[in-house]
């Protein structure tokens, strides 16, 4: 599979365990493979007539990061025991998860056509019990973080080296569960765990936007006004503030945190993100949490995800 | 005659000077649970995870996937009540190799009150698929379940009480997993019961043979999976058939055994047990007198449903 660069066309993965400095061609790669990644989460849902369209959005510059650049993985050996791990706390963004995998060669492309239908591996939530590649099973808010505490746990009391990233939402962020594991993780000093949040601002509703309030969405952001990064810091974790859809920031804050397994803090990598990202008519609207595109949405997502193909 | 919670914790570190992967996590409550025996036996491999009992289901469930045999201890309630969606997504539907240690199940749980009485949790438990539900007579039956457990590859639910109760078994006693096990025979009433509470049905059935009454007991400590064969064999031999637990008469081991019989061999059964209402702080006879399961209670209350029958 190729895609086609601001440079020319080059085949699709050129950048994949490159440990080489990045240059202006591999970023363009990784946003080549973001705008492909959004492109099969959308078309993909509108092919099962439901899922979700913003979390996979707003997640997706991430996702693909850490699967084609930071992440040790092998898709030919999902169950390699020094990979390292990631786990898609916010579990209904799955048909994200699903799209990179299968870019990244975890499961064939031609297989999300399965999402969501009987018996396939690709269910509305990431199910660890059906498709290799997956660290556990999420879809229920809130749990994600825990199980990575006790992965990066686990991986100190048997001296491996991986790292272990665990993506959540702002959203899910008001599950008590995330905030149980966020004071008991600093106690382990699980310098190897880092957790990141896709901070998009907006939810499936929330509540109603207030006057001369900022906002990145039409709903208001539910941690508006309030200093996470202060919260998280005096609670033990290091914290790393990156725009979640600049590539050369989150490859650097990815790398960081890669590099400093062996401390003794955790990192929180708060993610400034846009609901929606990548087509102008789906950010920051609240209804694309969950919406299925029609076939004109689709002619014009195509066109500004660049996904000729589509258009033929 | 040994606690329940003695055995958790003796057994907890015999295991793990075997098992190098054995585990225990805590949620503070270690010095009520006796996990603490293994926190001093094995610091290391004790995780003091804070009074938060659904992250450290989480946690477990990533050390499983570790290759670790993580027991979590805490407190029943905190289990099947707080922590439960935990326990039903990362743990039972992923079949992660996570055994809980539910200490203080039932209502026989030292003074503690309605708040930390747990009436409801075999309903729950044995309602969850991919869920081993475990509840031991006494502390060979016990110690002989964690052994399994920690064998077996699977969540494992093990309902524990809190306080001593007499030994049934010997040091011959074998655990095998759906079993039931015939304490005593007995060809008119057959008490069915599980955990402790099997212990004062026996007791119960040799007051009703001093009033003339034949009663057997069929122990069943294994609530999930349970061999159904055995438990309608039993019941075939008698008249009446009398389910006895430490628990809500709805869903638990009344309704196991209502479910089993009328599909397989209808009949009627009568289910002794707590009765739609929540407990109080008390002393456990005080309680088992409120709710009508001391063993007297219990002979008195068969005597009564066996004449009219007669």
């Amino acid at each position: 599979m190729c895609v086609t660069t601001a440079s020319g066309r080059r085949t699709l993965g050129t950048i994949v365990n490159s440990r080489r400095n990045m240059s202006t061609e591999d970023y363009q790669e990784l946003e080549a493979l973001a705008r492909r990644g959004r492109w099969l989460a959308i078309s993909t849902v509108a092919g099962s007539g439901a899922g979700h369209v913003g979390g996979p959005f707003s997640a997706m510059d991430i996702m693909v990061a850490l699967y084609f650049r930071v992440m040790q993985i092998k898709p030919e050996e999902p169950g390699w025991p020094e990979r390292d791990r990631f786990i898609l706390s916010k579990g209904h963004s799955s048909i994200g998860q699903y799209a990179v995998m299968a870019l990244r060669g975890f499961l064939p492309v031609e297989e999300l056509k399965t999402f969501d239908k009987g018996g396939s591996r690709l269910q509305g939530h990431p199910d660890v019990t059906r498709l290799p590649g997956l660290e556990t099973s999420t879809g229920s808010l809130g749990q994600g973080l825990s199980v990575g505490l006790g992965i990066a746990l686990g991986a100190r009391m048997r001296r491996q080296k991986f790292h272990t990233f665990v993506m959540i939402g702002d959203g899910e962020l008001q599950e008590g569960m995330i905030w149980e594991a966020l004071h008991i993780a600093p106690r382990y000093k699980l310098g190897n765990l880092t957790a990141i949040l896709d901070w998009n601002g907006l939810q499936q509703f929330g509540w109603v936007l207030a006057i001369n309030e900022p906002h990145r969405g039409d709903r208001r952001d539910p941690w508006s006004g309030i200093d996470l990064r202060g919260i998280f810091e005096k609670l033990g974790w290091r914290c790393i503030e990156i725009n979640g859809h600049d590539f050369s920031q989150i490859v650097q804050a990815l790398e960081n945190v890669k590099a400093s397994g062996n401390s003794d803090q955790p990192t929180m990598i708060i993610a400034h993100t846009i609901k929606g990202k990548g087509v102008h008519f789906t950010e920051g609207k609240h209804e694309w949490h969950s919406k299925v595109a029609t076939k004109e949405e689709l002619r014009i997502i195509a066109q500004q995800l660049d996904i000729k193909e589509a258009l033929v | 005659m040994k606690a329940l919670r003695d055995v958790f914790g003796e057994t907890l570190v015999s295991l793990a000077s075997t098992n190098p992967n054995v585990l225990v996590l805590d949620a503070d409550l270690a010095n009520s649970t006796k996990a603490d025996k293994f926190a001093v036996a094995y610091p290391d491999r004790f995780l003091q995870m804070g009074i938060a009992e659904q992250n450290f289901v989480g946690v477990a469930v990533g050390l499983a996937s570790m290759g670790y045999v993580p027991w979590l201890s805490t407190f029943t309630v905190f289990f099947t009540h707080r922590a439960i969606d935990p326990i039903r997504m990362l743990v039972a539907q992923t079949h992660a190799n996570v055994k809980i240690g539910a200490a203080y199940a039932g209502v026989l749980t030292g003074l503690t009150g309605k708040t930390h009485h747990d009436v409801e949790d075999i309903a729950i438990m044995r309602a969850m698929p991919d869920m081993t539900v475990l509840a031991p007579a006494d502390a060979i039956e016990g110690e002989a379940m964690m052994r399994w457990a920690t064998e077996y590859e699977g969540p494992v639910y093990l309902r524990l009480a809190r306080d001593p109760s007499p030994n049934v078994f010997d040091a011959q006693y074998r655990f095998v997993l759906g079993n039931t096990i015939s304490l005593k025979e007995g060809n008119e009433v057959l008490l069915i019961s599980t955990g402790p509470q099997s212990v004062r049905c026996l007791e119960a059935a040799r007051l009703l043979e001093g009033q003339g009454i034949s009663a057997g007991v069929l122990h069943v400590p294994s609530i999930k999976p349970v061999n159904k064969e055995e438990i309608v064999h039993a019941a075939e031999k008698v008249n009446l058939v009398i389910t006895v637990e430490e628990h809500t008469i709805y869903g638990g081991l009344g309704g196991l055994v209502a479910e089993v019989l009328s599909e397989a061999s209808p009949r009627r059964v009568i289910r002794f047990g707590i009765e739609d209402r929540w407990g109080e702080s008390a002393p456990n006879d005080y309680l088992l007198n409120l709710f009508r399961m001391s063993a007297p209670s219990l002979s008195e209350r068969i005597q009564k449903l066996v004449a009219s029958l007669r």
